[in-house]
């Protein structure tokens, strides 16, 4: 298990590095100087070159890129050319938005899916399975922003249970800024939950068909005796997986989400500095979510190779 | 034909069609201002009703859907052309520098969650349906690259490729000629899939303003313009919106149909 832990951290850092490349790339042949955007068309050159020092535009670029590298591994993700303020601190704020949706989010779409892919792989070909079928094909289809605005429509408009958008913050209770959450975090979990309710039922069916589980049966379990002692805890494997990889996918998909609702979170912090050309947050933002989400596939093989020891062998 | 893929078929064929129809022929003009006959509800002089501007909403959906289909269908080519060589290669010479090298690559693209590295190429390069495309197309490119891989990987062990070896066809030839028609039925169901994601994708970037630009109507950005006034007239959200998710549900369902059709295993399975 070391071994595997040791290699699988040597890609980890291997990706965050080229990541951290790419993205520095990116950025730096973005067309304009962000010094001459901020101070105008009328700038004085001395005032551009005095500015373009204090950023520290002026160093060479392999300086640059090891000096964003090395402040983000302290903490210290750079100034905002715009609000010049510390970039970690704009971020502290967004993300006490960001992780909270995608977590509840990923909350229902797990409380949605098990069940549902429980009763449609139980019930293997008759008229529930179709049901469950046909309602994750649609679940699939609809994109979540539109689903948020029909949401916002019946549940905010018509019937003014919860909030059409904006966030009290945490300060104003728990209840309050969870209700502000719930229709962001449902329009979110929908298509997740379509997609965990088809891998859900696939893995039990897998599991059904098993000789393991023709010997529990044949040693006088019940089906369901069977399906809940041995067959569950084999089709949880690739549905953890799973779970794993939507929690990026979550996280990512905040970002359209927060739009919506007009959340202040990490998504409209990027927009807004984006319209701003402030490239330093965006740069910073962006990698940060990459970070994460490169962190949390690492989780998920070690918690993988954990569970499931064949694993560890191969990678 | 199975029922899903008839269906499937049927629907995005339908949207498809819409859209070509739209090339030669929509109801009204999808510019023409009618400031006074905005916001109408559906009715007999327009189908589906006109938008807060007065621009009829149909002559928009099939302007729209023809974006949309553009847009996926561009990054799907994209995706194609540079991720089916990578895995054909990859595949002819599995565990070399080159097969470690392109995976590798690949782990890194999908490390950045496709909005993000979306968000990340128009806010620098500014928003446009170019670089929507582009973004998406880069995206693509390993998903086609790991399916076509997979699916050559266990290719190479069967006794007509030894044959052709034998033979003396070299690997790009062998990869051109025999591994590339029996991993084509993997790529078309992988195609119909991403197909169907790059319409969502379109959507989502047109709709936060990084996609498709005004004055060229798009499914997102119709309902990008709907979304201050849903409150007001719901049918400027709904419709595109109802667009959008036939069309994804249709080549989904297509994608599922053509799995089953076109893998015997599955039908023997079926039956």
């Amino acid at each position: 298990m070391l071994r595997y832990i040791l290699k699988r951290s040597g890609s980890l850092v291997l990706s965050l590095a080229v990541a951290s490349l790419i993205i520095f790339a990116v950025t730096e042949i973005a067309p304009g100087d962000p010094a001459s955007f901020m101070l105008g068309l009328n700038a004085q050159p001395e005032t551009l070159a005095a500015l373009r020092t204090e950023l520290g535009l002026d160093v060479p670029k392999i300086q640059r890129y090891f000096s964003w590298v090395g402040g983000m591994l302290t903490g210290d993700f750079g100034t905002s050319y715009t609000y010049r303020t510390q970039v970690s601190e704009m971020v502290a704020d967004r993300i006490a938005v960001s992780i909270p949706l995608a977590v509840y989010a990923l909350t229902l779409s797990v409380i949605i899916a098990i069940p549902a892919g429980l009763f449609a792989a139980s019930r293997r070909g008759g008229a529930g399975d179709t049901g469950v079928m046909a309602a994750t094909q649609l679940g699939v289809a609809v994109p979540n922003f539109w689903f948020a605005m029909m949401l916002v429509l019946v549940f905010a408009i018509h019937w003014s249970w919860f909030p059409a958008g904006g966030f009290p913050g945490w300060d104003k209770g728990f209840g309050t800024a969870l209700r502000a959450l719930t229709l962001p975090a449902i329009a979110l979990a929908l298509p997740q939950a379509a997609i965990l309710t088809r891998v859900m039922r696939s893995a039990l069916l897998d599991v059904l068909g098993e000789d393991f589980m023709r010997t529990a049966r044949a040693k006088g379990l019940s089906p369901r005796q069977a399906l809940w002692r041995h067959g569950l805890r084999n089709a949880f494997i690739p549905v953890l997986t799973v779970i794993g990889l939507q929690f990026s996918f979550l996280f990512a998909g905040t970002i359209i989400i927060e739009q919506v609702f007009y959340l202040p979170g990490l998504g409209r912090l990027i927009f807004q500095s984006i319209s701003a050309r402030d490239l330093i947050v965006v740069e910073s933002v962006v990698m940060l979510v990459v970070f994460g989400v490169i962190m949390i596939n690492f989780l998920v093989d070690l918690a993988y190779a954990a569970i499931d020891p064949r694993l560890r062998t191969r990678a | 034909m199975n029922r899903q893929l008839a269906i499937g078929l049927g629907l995005s064929g339908f949207f498809i069609l819409l859209a070509l129809v739209s090339l030669v022929w929509t109801p009204f003009d999808h510019t023409s201002l009618d400031i006074p006959g905005k916001l109408q509800l559906p009715g007999s002089a327009h189908l589906l009703g006109t938008d807060h501007l007065g621009r009829d909403i149909l002559s928009m959906v099939m302007v729209g859907a023809r974006t949309s289909v553009a847009v996926a269908l561009v990054a799907l080519v994209i995706g194609l052309s540079f991720g089916v060589p990578l895995g054909l290669a990859a595949a002819a010479r599995r565990g070399s520098w080159l097969d470690q090298t392109i995976m590798r690559g690949n782990d890194i693209v999908f490390a950045f969650p496709l909005l993000v590295m979306a968000i990340l190429i128009t806010a620098v390069f500014g928003p446009s349906a170019v670089n929507a495309i582009i973004a998406f197309g880069i995206f693509n490119i390993p998903v086609f690259a790991r399916v076509t891989r997979g699916a050559a990987l266990p290719l190479w062990e069967r006794e007509f490729i030894m044959a052709a070896r034998v033979a003396g066809k070299g690997p790009a030839r062998i990869s051109l000629e025999h591994i590339l028609p029996n991993v084509t039925n993997m790529l078309i169901v992988q195609g119909t899939i991403q197909f169907a994601l790059g319409i969502q994708v379109e959507a989502a970037l047109s709709f936060v303003g990084l996609g498709v630009q005004p004055p060229t109507p798009s499914l997102g950005r119709m309902l990008a313009d709907a979304q201050t006034l849903v409150t007001l007239a719901p049918h400027l959200a709904i419709v595109p919106g109802l667009a959008i998710i036939l069309i994804v549900l249709g080549l989904n369902l297509a994608g599922d149909g053509l799995r089953d059709q076109l893998d015997p295993r599955l039908r023997r399975h079926r039956v």
